[in-house]
């Protein structure tokens, strides 16, 4: 039973882990929550979801399309509201995110209607292991080859790239970055590129999981906030690690308390950090 | 429409108008004068709704209660127990930056939601705590919302007042200083941590009192019963529109508001009945359009900040 409940951690926990990369990205070089990012997931499950269920398109190609269209979505934002928004006090900003993910809920539900959505009709039957000791879908082997993937490349794009370098030297310290001759505009525009890119993959891959529902990425708002500020707001690994704690605790935490309550588990641990240590495990001073 | 019917309507909005007017002075307190970022407000509303219907109603086997408390009681209550609440979510919060108690915020909402759902021996979970006590309930016959929408206006003014000579004693010009550069007033040696918590537990005060009166007036009230973030979205708008730091334009925006959120009612109610869903998700569309064009072209309000002076009431 704990080795199932880990497991299904594990795979809420990279799906985690996805979004928060980006977010916590977000905050480290632009100084602001974005409190849209849980909208974005969701307009991104749907993209793909336009694409292969009512387009026909093979999986492969909606998860490109959809991918591409949130970060195209989240450089708009930027370009109409956060980058005129950036001299003015930072509450003014995320107080334009929230309306910013009200309007993209609210345009998925418009456009998509209230009612859950699904990938696909069939049931899979789970791949049972070791005499029902572990249930794992073959959707869910492929979330956590998927999820694995992308966090490699991440890693790889942040540590190997020189616009991957800029956007860590940008988040750890702006000014110094400016001072080196980073062109700053640029490396924020990818940022959101590459966030839109993060999320959509998260939305797409936690509707693989399950359903589509125009409140899903709002739900998982607060998991990502958490798992932002557990591993330090502006680190890109500790969003990840973040992440996978944030997602193994969720499903854990059923084995002692009722699953109704599973959000105010990642709400929990966030503020027992902010009350330990607010700058998070890898985060620098707040 | 009769001109009975237009002056019964008219009532009836300038209630609900006026609760928000409540809640947009809770949030001037909080994000005006205290710089503070509260977007949980609708957590706060519901735990003063439902201290208030629990505290004021009589026995019943659907949920706590069975206290039977005048009305007054019930609104003190829900004003207490809000605060009490804001001050937990303050003390890991509120000394960091502003963005971390809006996080908290949220969260704090969330989990209060959970909780009304969940824990039906409190609350009835989803089905809601119905027949709340209107207070005088029967006195003013037909006339009876015109006496409620009095006591939301002594709210109001009571609100109004005690907002506006709270910012213009020491205390106020203490909290607007720490606002303007916080580094100054710890040099001088005032516990700026101490302050912010408290414009933040006054705030809640106000808005636990909004949520009772909510509760009462309906007399109805469910998880479902009200969106949580189009409620606390509704407020920050009101208060955006008014001007920050600014009790009179607080009032103003609440009201104009209102107005607008109930015009684009008129607006989607020509909508074929079928489209509700879709006509619901415009509204909210187009009043978070509105905000960001505020946002974007006139970010002082319509009334802009108000000039307090900088010598209180009381020495003049």
């Amino acid at each position: 039973m704990a080795l199932q409940l880990f497991l299904n951690g594990v795979i809420l926990g990279s799906i985690i882990a996805l979004g928060a990369i980006g977010l916590s990205l977000i905050y480290g070089i632009l100084k602001f929550g974005h409190f849209a990012h849980g909208d974005l997931m969701t307009l991104g499950a749907y993209f793909a979801f336009l694409f292969k269920v009512q387009l026909g398109l093979p999986f492969w190609l909606a998860f490109v399309l959809a991918a591409a269209l949130t970060a195209g979505a989240a450089i708009l934002l930027n370009l109409i509201l956060y980058r005129h928004l950036k001299k003015r006090d930072s509450v003014i900003v995320m107080i334009s995110s929230v309306g910013a993910a009200l309007i993209i809920r609210n345009l998925v539900l418009l456009f998509w209607g209230p009612q859950n959505k699904f990938y696909e009709k069939a049931i899979q039957m789970p791949i049972v292991l070791g005499d029902g000791l572990l249930r794992i879908k073959e959707n869910q082997i492929i979330i956590l080859v998927l999820a694995l993937t992308l966090v490699i490349a991440v890693h790889l794009f942040l540590s190997k790239t020189k616009l991957g370098k800029a956007m860590r030297a940008m988040s750890d310290n702006i000014d110094l970055a400016q001072i080196t001759g980073i062109n700053t505009e640029r490396v924020i525009i990818w940022t959101w590129a590459m966030s839109g890119v993060l999320t959509a993959a998260a939305g797409i891959l936690l509707a693989f999981d399950t359903h589509l529902t125009p409140v899903m990425g709002w739900n998982l708002l607060l998991p990502l906030f958490a798992a932002v500020i557990l591993g330090g707001i502006g680190s890109p690994y500790g969003a990840m690690f973040g992440g996978l704690v944030i997602g193994i605790s969720q499903e854990m935490s059923t084995l002692i308390i009722s699953a109704a309550y599973k959000p105010a588990v990642a709400f929990t641990i966030m503020i027992l950090m902010l009350i330990i240590k607010p700058s998070g495990l890898m985060g620098k001073k707040v | 429409m009769t001109f009975a019917g237009v002056f019964s309507y008219l009532v009836f909005f300038l209630i609900f108008a006026g609760i928000y007017a409540v809640m947009t002075l809770a949030l001037n307190m909080q994000r005006g004068f205290a710089g503070l970022f509260n977007i949980g407000i609708a957590g706060f509303w519901a735990v003063g709704a439902y201290t208030s219907a629990i505290m004021t109603k009589g026995p019943s086997p659907d949920h706590l209660g069975g206290f039977g408390m005048p009305f007054i009681i019930g609104l003190l209550a829900a004003g207490i127990i809000s605060s009490l609440l804001a001050f937990l979510v303050g003390i890991p919060t509120i000394r960091l930056r502003e963005d971390y108690l809006g996080i908290a915020t949220i969260g704090i909402a969330e989990i209060i939601r959970l909780v009304i759902k969940n824990e039906a021996w409190l609350t009835n979970g989803v089905r809601g705590i119905s027949a709340i006590p209107k207070p005088l309930a029967g006195s003013f016959g037909s006339n009876y919302n015109l006496f409620f929408l009095m006591i939301v206006v002594l709210v109001i003014a009571l609100f109004y007042y005690l907002s506006e000579k709270g910012i213009n004693s020491p205390w106020g010009r203490i909290l607007r200083a720490i606002r303007e550069d916080e580094e100054v007033v710890k040099a001088v040696g005032k516990n700026v941590v101490r302050y912010r918590m408290e414009a933040f537990v006054l705030g809640a005060f106000m808005m636990g009192v909004g949520g009772g009166l909510y509760a009462h007036f309906t007399s109805f009230i469910s998880p479902e019963a009200f969106k949580p973030m189009q409620a606390t979205f509704l407020v920050w708008i009101m208060l955006i529109i008014g001007g920050s730091a600014n009790n009179f334009g607080s009032i103003v925006g609440a009201f104009l508001t209102w107005g607008i959120w109930t015009g684009t009612e008129f607006l989607t109610g020509m909508l074929p009945a079928a489209y509700t869903t879709q006509a619901a998700a415009i509204r909210v569309i187009l009043i978070g359009v509105f905000l960001e064009i505020i946002l974007l072209n006139r970010p002082e309000g319509l009334f802009g900040e108000k000039k307090y002076s900088s010598v209180s009431t009381a020495d003049r």
